[in-house]
């Protein structure tokens, strides 16, 4: 917790971003080379084919869009219980990164099912509770957007946020047992050659190193922004 | 019983622009302290502040009660009457079953002679949508008595209101420091209760 | 009275007379199931079918159109800072005007549901199972309608907001209330085989009655540090 707050300091931060960034950028576009040149030169699974390659742009997506809500929960909760200064600020930019992360989760989702299920929507649990998030997603920059005093505006994101994280779980299993209910038994299929975990974990990784990246990047530019208002706030410029 | 209410070098900012800083002032049971200063000068954001609607940038409210000292905002917000610039009042309630709901809802019994003290007894059943400007503070202030608080915080008490009505806003302010509650009151008319004032 | 009976009667009487109360719910409840049928054809089979689902979000929407108005009348109008300063805990003020939303548009909602049910051709047991469902399930409606009330109480379009926020978190009563009725109508069991279902909607309502009224504190707190 000590941690988190010696960096709470946006001077802080920026130092350590700015120091920091390079490498993530390095490190993303090296992850990221490196889990498509070993996916593409795998052998096609004998199962799924060439279409398997969608699978491991379509699960680390998936992955980093949940695990993005989770950060924005986390956010929400520093700024709610210990007022973390810079914690809304994280939380509003991590928003349109985890709805982007989500968005193409849904679309690689529906590419890799065409040739899966012939048809490029079906409503299987993953996809349909997918579905849900990225609404959430939406619904939480929308408040954001709306409420126009920023302080106010951060404290009631959190607070959906914050809902949000504790109904995501429950959405989650009423979505499962829906589909059992309608469907029968669950349409993905089920272990992947363990020559495809490589290309995944990096591809995940990469993802990682990309969303960090942005984020870093998107809340240096907000901590900018405000200090170019003050500056012409006070008629400086 | 309040004994008095002292705030400690109390500072708030609205947004960006700080309101007032370092701010001291003392008021005792049986005393009215008048809030003056321009418009935007923070009179409602301090008398917001004491309500505990609003938490301090800098600073401390402290209420003493018998032996006892305490600065938590909800339970001071717990010993105030309230009466802000807006009534209070929904249209479609009788004025008699508007005063029961606040009595109630602040634990007490329904009273109907308060009605009177504030000249609205003929207008008992009368829904609140037909209430003159005048009207409406008067029943504001006829909520402001079955409250029953010690603690009377009024912004710009006197507005809206004729000779009659300013007259008897006089008489209960001065009636309730006679009784021994405080008063708190934003106003750019002297209150007339041998008060200090505060300027922002 | 005690101050959350007070305040319970108020809302509940405030909504009676503003617009007829229940009237409008009740309407857009009617016209939705009516509407339904002219989209996708008079198959009565396929109505039956589709009964539950159908019901259940019309009911939920119909729900939502008095939501917005849940604590920004209050707040517009200074009652709102009355009552808070009142001796009853802002999270009990929450719980009154979710009973009181829940009263005057939720259980009329759930008392009209076996009529308009009839015109979805929806059999006996099926139908009980929609009642039972929505009596249990509407509370859950009201109590995270009502998070996402004060939470945009003080938008002037806030109403735009509001569904996109609780809709997605409602999805879970939906499902397990036309659930329920879907295993009525298909089961072997009759009502009896819709049992877990309606135990899992139960959990789910009971969970936002709990704790709505936390989340709902804390933002009308949150709006009146205006």
């Amino acid at each position: 917790m000590q941690f988190l707050f010696r960096y709470a300091n946006p001077h802080q931060f920026m130092r350590l971003s700015g120091a920091v960034l390079p490498y993530t950028v390095l490190a993303t576009i090296l992850c990221l080379s490196a889990a498509l040149y070993l996916g593409f030169t795998a052998p096609p699974d004998y199962q799924q084919g060439r279409t398997v390659l969608i699978l491991f742009i379509h699960v680390p997506a998936a992955s980093l869009a949940m695990g993005i809500y989770g950060a924005i929960a986390v956010c929400s909760l520093l700024s709610l219980v210990w007022r973390h200064p810079l914690a809304d600020i994280a939380a509003r930019t991590a928003a349109p990164l985890g709805a982007l992360f989500t968005a193409l989760g849904l679309i690689t989702g529906a590419l890799w099912g065409k040739p899966m299920w012939g048809t490029y929507w079906v409503w299987d649990a993953r996809l349909t509770s997918f579905l849900l998030l990225l609404f959430i997603y939406l619904g939480y920059m929308a408040l954001w957007n709306a409420i126009e005093d920023d302080t106010r505006a951060g404290r009631a994101a959190a607070i959906l946020a914050l809902v949000g994280a504790v109904n995501i779980p429950i959405i989650k299993f009423s979505v499962n047992w829906w589909n059992t209910l309608h469907q029968g038994e669950s349409i993905v299929s089920g272990a992947l050659a363990p020559v495809f975990l490589a290309p995944l974990l990096l591809m995940l990784l990469g993802y990682g190193l990309l969303f960090a990246t942005l984020w870093m990047v998107r809340i240096r530019t907000v901590i900018m922004e405000r200090r170019a208002r003050t500056l012409m706030q006070a008629g400086e410029a | 019983m309040i004994i008095s209410l002292n705030a400690e070098k109390l500072g708030c900012t609205r947004g960006e622009r700080t309101l007032f800083s370092a701010l001291n002032f003392r008021v005792q049971a049986g005393q009215a302290l008048a809030v003056e200063g321009a418009n935007g000068a923070g009179k409602t954001s301090l008398l917001r502040l004491i309500a505990g609607f609003l938490a301090p940038a800098a600073g401390r409210i402290v209420v003493k009660t018998d032996g006892r000292e305490n600065d938590d905002a909800e339970e001071r917000g717990k010993s105030v009457g309230w009466l802000g610039h807006q009534d209070g009042l929904k249209p479609q309630l009788t004025v008699a079953e508007q005063l029961d709901f606040y009595a109630c809802l602040y634990g007490h019994s329904a009273d109907g002679s308060v009605l009177e003290q504030v000249g609205l007894a003929r207008q008992a059943d009368l829904p609140c949508r037909y209430l003159s400007a005048g009207q409406r503070r008067r029943l504001a202030l006829a909520r402001l008595l079955v409250s029953k608080r010690p603690l009377w915080l009024l912004d710009e008490p006197f507005a809206a209101l004729d000779t009659s009505g300013q007259a008897l806003v006089a008489h209960l302010m001065a009636r309730h420091c006679g009784n021994g509650g405080i008063i708190i009151a934003a106003t750019h008319e002297p209150l007339g209760l041998g008060n200090e004032s505060l300027k922002l | 009275m005690s101050p959350f009976a007070t305040l319970l009667v108020r809302d509940i009487r405030l909504a009676a007379r503003s617009g007829g109360g229940a009237a409008l719910a009740l309407s857009f409840f009617a016209l939705v199931a009516t509407l339904v049928p002219l989209g996708v054809g008079a198959d009565l089979h396929l109505l039956s079918r589709v009964a539950g689902g159908v019901l259940w979000v019309a009911a939920v929407l119909a729900a939502l159109l008095s939501l917005d108005r849940l604590f920004q009348g209050d707040f517009e109008d200074g009652s709102l800072e009355l009552i808070a300063l009142s001796p009853l805990p802002l999270e009990l003020t929450a719980l009154a005007k979710i009973a009181a939303h829940w009263l005057s548009t939720g259980l009329p909602l759930t008392l009209l549901s076996p009529l308009l049910a009839l015109l979805f051709n929806l059999p006996g047991p099926a139908t009980a199972t929609l009642f039972v469902s929505l009596l249990i399930g509407t509370p859950a409606v009201s109590a995270v309608g009502a998070i996402g009330a004060s939470l945009t109480l003080s938008l002037k379009r806030g109403g735009l907001i509001l569904p996109l926020i609780i809709l997605p978190l409602l999805a879970p009563a939906v499902i397990f209330g036309a659930g329920a009725v879907a295993l009525t109508l298909d089961g072997p069991m009759g009502i009896e085989g819709a049992g877990g279902a309606l135990e899992l909607l139960a959990a789910f309502a009971f969970g936002a009655v709990l704790l709505s009224p936390f989340a709902a504190a804390a933002s009308v707190r949150l709006n009146l540090s205006n």
